[in-house]
C-alpha cells in the first residue's frame, strides 16, 4: 500500500541523490594541483596523464565534467583504480556487501540492546540498574570504537582465544555461514557498542518523556496490565522519536566500520577506503564513498517510512 | 530564593559534574606544564630499551617498540590532541554559527540555498566525508582537522539557525529594526546572545567527538605523521602489538577514555545549567501506582469505617503530597466523602484546591514520582484500593471504577485507532475475543452518537472534533459498566455547546448503567445540575458539603459564597467570571489554620490560631469555618 507520503518521500529522495554525487563529485576538485597526476602518482608518463585527463573530462568546464561523469555513473562506470588495474565498480561490488552485513548486524544490534536497556533504565528510573546503565553508557559514548576493537581482540581472541580475529578473507568461500557468524562477533560489538550507547541514553529520556504522557495514565486507568501500558502504549510512542535516531546511526555505523574493517581486517569498503587513501587511489575512493552514502540515504528514506507508519499522524501531514 | 545562582556553582553542585571537571583539570594542568616537567624527550628512540612494561625503571609507563618513553609521548599526544579537537571545535562553532545566523537573519533564496547543501552534506555519514575530504586533501594532522571542521559545521549552522529563527521575528527585533541599528549591530547585541547558550552547548557536546574522530584519523594513520603522535597515532602504532606488548595501545586508549568522559560529564553539566528544559526525570508517573505509606501510618487515628465499608466508594481521611526537591506540597489534606450506589458528588473548587488530585488518588493514578499517599485510606466496598495487590487494583481500574479525563486530546494515545482504544478494555475486563471485543466498543461508539462508528471505529484519535474524541473517553469509561465513573473535569477543554450535549449524555447514559458519579469541576453551575451531593474544596481541604441544594442556596462557608457569587445565572451564555481577589495557597505553604484566611473579609485573629474542624451547619450541611463551629 503506496500512500501519499511514502510517494512524497520517495520523490524526495531524488534531489538528495543529486546533492550527494554533486558533493562527491567535487571533493575531487579539492586535489591540490592536477588530479590526473594525483591520481596515477608521481612517476605517470606525460601520455598516461593525458590519457586520465581525456578520461575524467578535466579538460572540458566542471559542469560539462559532472555532467559526464554522471552519465558515467548511471552506466554503472565508477572509472578505473590505476593502482589496482581494474574497475572501480568491480573491487567496490566484491566488498560491499560485507560491509553491508556487518554494519547492518552491528545496527540492528545496537538498536535491539540500546532501546531494552534505555527501557529498562527508564521504567526504573533512579534504581541500581538504571545508575549503572547510565554509568555504563558515559563509557560506551567516551570509548573510540577502534580501541574498544583491539581490547576485544586481545581479550577474546588471544588471552581466552575463544573467537576468530581477523582474516576474514572469502565471504561466500569455506567456511559457510557459521564461518561468518564468528567472524563476526567481535567486530560487530565493537562496532554496535558506541551507536547502542546512544540509543540507551535517548530511548531513557524518551521514554520518561512519554511516561508522563496523559494516555499513559488513562492506560492504566483502564486496567491494563504494567507490560502492556509501558510496550503498547509508552514505548510505541517513543519509538516515533527513536526511529530517525536509528536512521542516524546508520551513519555512525556505517562510518565506524572504516575503522572496525582494519582493526579485524573485515574485506569491505571500510577497509578499502582506508588503503585507497594511503595509495593516493582517488577514483576508488570517490567510488566508495558515494556507495555507502548512497545506502545510508536509502536507510534513512526507510526509516522515515517506518515512523509514517507507526504514527498516523506523519502520514497525514 | 535571592537571584539565580551562579552557573559555576551550579555547575560544581552537581557531585558527578564536578568529578568530570575535576578530571578534565588535572589533565589540562599536566599537558599545559608538559613543557617544563621533567619529561624524556617523546622523540628519542632506544632500541636496546624496546617494548619495556609499564614500571620500568626510569619508564613509568614502559616503552614503545622503538623505546621511546610511552609517559612523555602520552603527555605530548594528549596535548596535540586536546590542542586539534578543542580548535576543531571552535572553528567548526564559529564558522557554522556564522552561516546559521545570516541564513537565519537575512531568509529567502540565501537561506534556501544554503540550507539546502547544509541538507546534502548532511546526508553523508560524517566520518566518510572526513575520509573523501582526507583523500583529496592528503594524509596529515592539518588536513585531517580540516576535515573533522567541514563535516561538523552543519551541525552547527543548522542549530544556529534554529535557534536564531526562534527569535528573529519576535517583537524586540522589530524595535531593534526601528531604533535604526545596522545589521551587524543587531545580529551582534540582540541576536546572537539569544543563541550563544545553544552553541555553547553545541561545542561542548561536540569537542568530544572531534576528539575522538581525529584519533581515529590519526590511528588509520591519515592524521598525524610520525614522529609526531596525538593519541590516535600512539594507538595505531601500539595496534599491532597487542599480543606482546599489550600496554603500548592500553594507555592511550585509557586516556582518550578519561578524556572523553571528562568532556561528556561536563557538557551534560553544561546542558543541564544552560538548557533546563531537556533536563528529563522531574514528574515521570514511572510506577504503576502512587506510592503510599505503611498501613499502619496511613489509618492511625481513623475512626472506624461502619457503614462507608458497604459503599461503592469511601475515602476517609486522605492525605496526598507531592515531593519535589525540598518542597512538599501537601496537594490533598485529609479529604473524606463517600458515594453511594447511583450517587452523584460533585468535588468544586479552584485549581489547585486538590481535587483533582482526590480524584486520581482513588485508583492509585496520582504520578509517582513523586506523589505519594501518606494517610487515610480508600474504600471500595472495605477493600482498601490503596493497598490491595496490584492485580486486584488493575482488575478495579476500568472495570468497577472507571475514569473519564480531562483533555481527550491528550488523555487518548495518538497511535491506535479510537475502537482498538474501547476494545482492550473490554478484553482486559470480560475476557472476551476479539471480534466479539471490536463488536461491543462499535456499539459503545454507537451508544454515546459517535456518528458512522463502524468505519470510524478504525480512525485516530486526531480525526475527531474535541467533542467527539471525548465521547470516546465516555464510551471508553462505560465499556465494562462500571459502578463508579471519575469524571475528572470532563468537559473543560470543550466549548459551551459542546459542554452541555457531552455533560447530558454522561449523566443519562451513566443513570440507564445506574453508575455512581464523582465528577470534579471547577464550575459551580454545572456541578448544580449534575450532582446530588458537593464537596467544596480549597487548600487540600473539603471546607464546605453537604446536599446539592441546602450548599448552594444557603452557602455557609465565606469561601463557597464567594465562589456562588462569581456564579452567572443559568441559561445565560454571556457567563462573566468575577474571581475571587487573591490566589489559592500554595501547598507548600499552608498557613495555620483556616487557608482561606489571607482572602477572607470576615477573617480575624482565631481563624489562623488553630486547626477548624468541619462543623455541622445542618444535619447533612457541614463547613469549616470559626463562624460555623461558634
Ligand atoms: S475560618 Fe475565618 S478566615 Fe476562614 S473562612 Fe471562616 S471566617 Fe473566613
Amino acid at each position: 500500500m503506496l500512500n501519499s507520503y511514502i510517494l512524497r518521500r520517495l520523490l524526495l529522495i531524488v534531489p538528495v541523490l543529486f546533492g550527494v554525487t554533486v558533493i562527491v563529485f567535487l571533493v575531487i576538485s579539492l586535489v591540490p594541483g592536477d588530479p590526473a597526476k594525483a591520481i596515477l602518482g608521481t612517476f605517470a608518463t606525460p601520455d598516461a596523464v593525458a590519457q586520465v585527463r581525456h578520461d575524467l573530462g578535466l579538460d572540458e568546464s566542471l559542469p560539462v565534467q559532472y555532467g559526464i561523469w554522471l552519465v558515467n555513473l548511471l552506466q554503472g562506470d565508477f572509472g578505473r583504480s590505476y593502482i589496482l588495474h581494474k574497475p572501480v565498480i568491480v573491487e567496490i561490488g566484491a566488498r560491499l556487501f560485507p560491509t553491508l552485513l556487518l554494519a547492518g548486524v552491528a545496527l540492528v544490534l545496537s538498536s535491539v540492546v540500546g532501546i531494552l536497556l534505555g527501557i529498562i533504565a527508564a521504567v526504573r528510573q533512579n534504581s541500581w540498574p538504571d545508575k549503572v546503565i547510565t554509568v555504563a553508557v558515559l563509557v560506551g559514548i567516551s570509548t573510540p570504537s577502534f580501541w574498544l576493537g583491539i581490547l576485544l581482540i586481545f581479550w577474546f581472541g588471544v588471552r581466552l582465544a575463544w573467537l576468530p580475529v581477523g582474516g576474514m578473507q572469502e565471504m561466500f568461500g569455506g567456511g559457510g555461514v557459521l564461518d561468518v557468524a564468528r567472524h563476526m562477533v567481535l567486530p560487530a560489538c565493537a562496532l554496535a557498542a558506541v551507536a547502542g550507547a546512544v540509543l540507551v541514553r535517548l530511548t531513557r529520556g524518551a521514554m520518561l518523556e512519554v511516561m508522563r504522557q496523559d494516555y499513559v495514565r488513562t492506560a492504566r486507568a483502564k486496567g491494563l496490565p504494567e507490560r502492556r501500558v509501558i510496550f503498547v502504549h509508552a514505548f510505541r510512542n517513543a519509538l516515533v522519536g527513536i526511529i530517525p535516531v536509528i536512521g542516524l546511526e546508520a551513519g555512525f555505523v556505517l562510518g565506524g566500520a572504516v575503522y572496525i574493517e582494519t582493526v579485524f581486517q573485515w574485506p569491505g569498503i571500510g577497509r578499502m577506503l582506508v588503503s585507497a587513501i594511503s595509495t593516493r587511489d582517488i577514483l576508488l575512493v570517490q567510488g566508495g564513498v558515494l556507495v555507502i552514502a548512497v545506502a545510508y540515504v536509502i536507510i534513512n528514506l526507510l526509516a522515515d517510512i517506518a515512523q509514517s507508519l507507526l504514527d498516523p499522524r506523519i502520514r497525514a501531514a | 530564593m535571592s537571584g539565580r545562582p551562579s552557573a559555576w556553582r551550579l555547575l560544581t553542585q552537581n557531585g558527578v559534574v564536578a568529578f568530570g571537571l575535576a578530571l578534565l583539570g588535572v589533565m589540562v594542568l599536566i599537558v599545559l606544564l608538559a613543557p617544563v616537567l621533567p619529561l624524556l624527550d617523546p622523540n628519542v628512540t632506544d632500541v636496546a630499551h624496546r617494548l619495556k612494561p609499564p614500571l620500568y625503571p626510569g619508564h613509568w609507563l614502559g616503552t614503545d617498540q622503538v623505546g621511546r618513553d610511552i609517559l612523555s609521548r602520552l603527555i605530548w599526544g594528549t596535548r596535540l590532541s586536546l590542542v586539534v579537537g578543542l580548535t576543531a571545535a571552535l572553528v567548526a562553532a564559529a564558522i557554522g554559527s556564522a552561516i546559521g545566523l545570516s541564513s537565519a537573519f537575512y531568509g529567502g533564496l540565501a537561506d534556501t540555498l544554503l540550507m539546502r547543501g547544509i541538507d546534502m552534506l548532511m546526508a553523508f555519514p560524517y566520518l566518510l566525508l572526513a575520509l573523501a575530504i582526507v583523500a583529496a586533501l592528503g594524509p596529515g594532522l592539518f588536513n585531517a582537522m580540516m576535515a573533522i571542521i567541514v563535516v561538523n559545521i552543519p551541525f552547527f549552522a543548522r542549530g544556529v539557525r534554529g535557534g536564531t529563527l526562534s527569535v528573529v521575528n519576535a517583537d524586540f527585533m522589530a524595535a531593534a529594526r526601528l531604533s535604526g541599528l545596522s545589521d551587524w549591530q543587531i545580529i551582534a547585541t540582540e541576536l546572537f546572545p539569544n543563541v550563544l547558550p545553544g552553541i555553547v552547548i553545541g561545542v561542548s557536546t561536540t569537542v568530544g567527538w572531534m576528539i575522538l574522530e581525529t584519533a581515529g584519523l590519526s590511528f588509520l594513520g591519515l592524521g598525524a605523521q610520525p614522529p609526531q603522535a596525538d593519541l590516535g597515532g600512539m594507538l595505531g602504532e601500539g595496534r599491532n602489538l597487542i599480543q606482546v606488548a599489550p600496554h603500548v595501545a592500553t594507555i592511550p586508549g585509557i586516556v582518550i577514555l578519561l578524556l572523553a568522559v571528562g568532556i561528556n560529564l561536563v557538557g551534560d553539566g553544561l546542558r543541564d545549567v544552560l538548557d533546563p528544559k531537556l533536563k528529563s526525570g522531574g514528574l515521570a508517573r514511572t510506577h504503576a501506582r502512587t506510592a503510599a505509606a505503611s498501613s499502619e501510618a496511613r489509618r492511625a487515628g481513623l475512626q472506624p469505617a461502619g457503614d462507608a465499608a458497604r459503599q461503592p466508594l469511601a475515602v476517609r481521611g486522605l492525605h496526598t503530597q507531592f515531593t519535589v526537591g525540598r518542597n512538599v506540597y501537601k496537594a490533598v489534606g485529609g479529604v473524606s466523602f463517600t458515594v453511594k450506589p447511583g450517587e452523584a458528588v460533585g468535588l468544586v473548587g479552584e485549581s489547585g484546591s486538590g481535587k483533582t488530585v482526590t480524584a486520581l488518588s482513588i485508583a492509585g493514578l496520582v504520578a509517582t514520582p513523586p506523589g505519594k499517599i501518606t494517610r487515610g485510606e480508600i474504600l471500595h466496598h472495605g477493600e482498601d484500593l490503596v493497598d490491595v495487590p496490584m492485580q486486584r487494583l488493575q482488575a478495579v481500574r476500568g472495570g468497577t471504577i472507571a475514569y473519564v479525563f480531562q483533555d481527550p486530546l491528550t488523555t487518548l494515545n495518538p497511535l491506535i485507532p479510537v475502537g482498538e482504544q474501547v476494545a482492550e478494555t473490554i478484553r482486559r475486563h470480560q475476557n472476551l475475543p476479539r471480534a466479539e471485543a471490536w463488536r461491543k466498543a462499535v456499539a459503545l461508539l454507537e451508544s454515546v452518537r459517535l456518528p458512522d462508528a463502524a468505519n470510524r471505529a478504525r480512525s485516530y484519535p486526531h480525526e475527531f472534533s474535541g467533542g467527539q474524541r471525548q465521547r470516546i473517553g465516555i464510551a471508553m469509561a462505560l465499556a465494562n459498566n462500571p459502578e463508579v465513573i471519575v469524571a475528572d473535569e470532563p468537559t473543560t477543554a470543550l466549548d459551551v455547546t459542546t459542554q452541555a450535549q457531552v455533560l447530558a449524555l454522561l449523566n443519562d447514559l451513566r443513570r440507564e448503567r445506574n453508575a455512581a458519579l464523582v465528577f470534579i469541576s471547577h464550575d459551580v453551575g454545572v456541578i448544580a445540575e449534575l450532582c446530588d451531593t458537593v464537596h467544596v474544596m480549597y487548600g487540600g481541604k473539603v471546607v464546605e458539603s453537604g446536599p446539592v441544594a441546602a450548599v448552594l442556596q444557603t452557602p455557609a462557608h465565606p469561601y463557597t459564597q464567594r465562589l456562588l457569587a462569581c456564579v452567572p445565572v443559568l441559561g445565560n451564555p454571556e457567563r462573566k467570571i468575577e474571581p475571587i481577589p487573591g490566589l489559592p495557597p500554595a501547598t507548600n505553604a499552608l498557613p495555620e489554620g483556616c487557608a482561606f484566611a489571607p482572602r477572607c473579609h470576615l477573617a480575624e485573629a482565631r481563624c489562623s490560631a488553630a486547626e477548624i474542624e468541619l462543623a455541622p451547619v445542618s444535619a447533612d450541611h457541614f463547613a469549616r469555618c470559626v463562624r460555623v463551629a461558634a
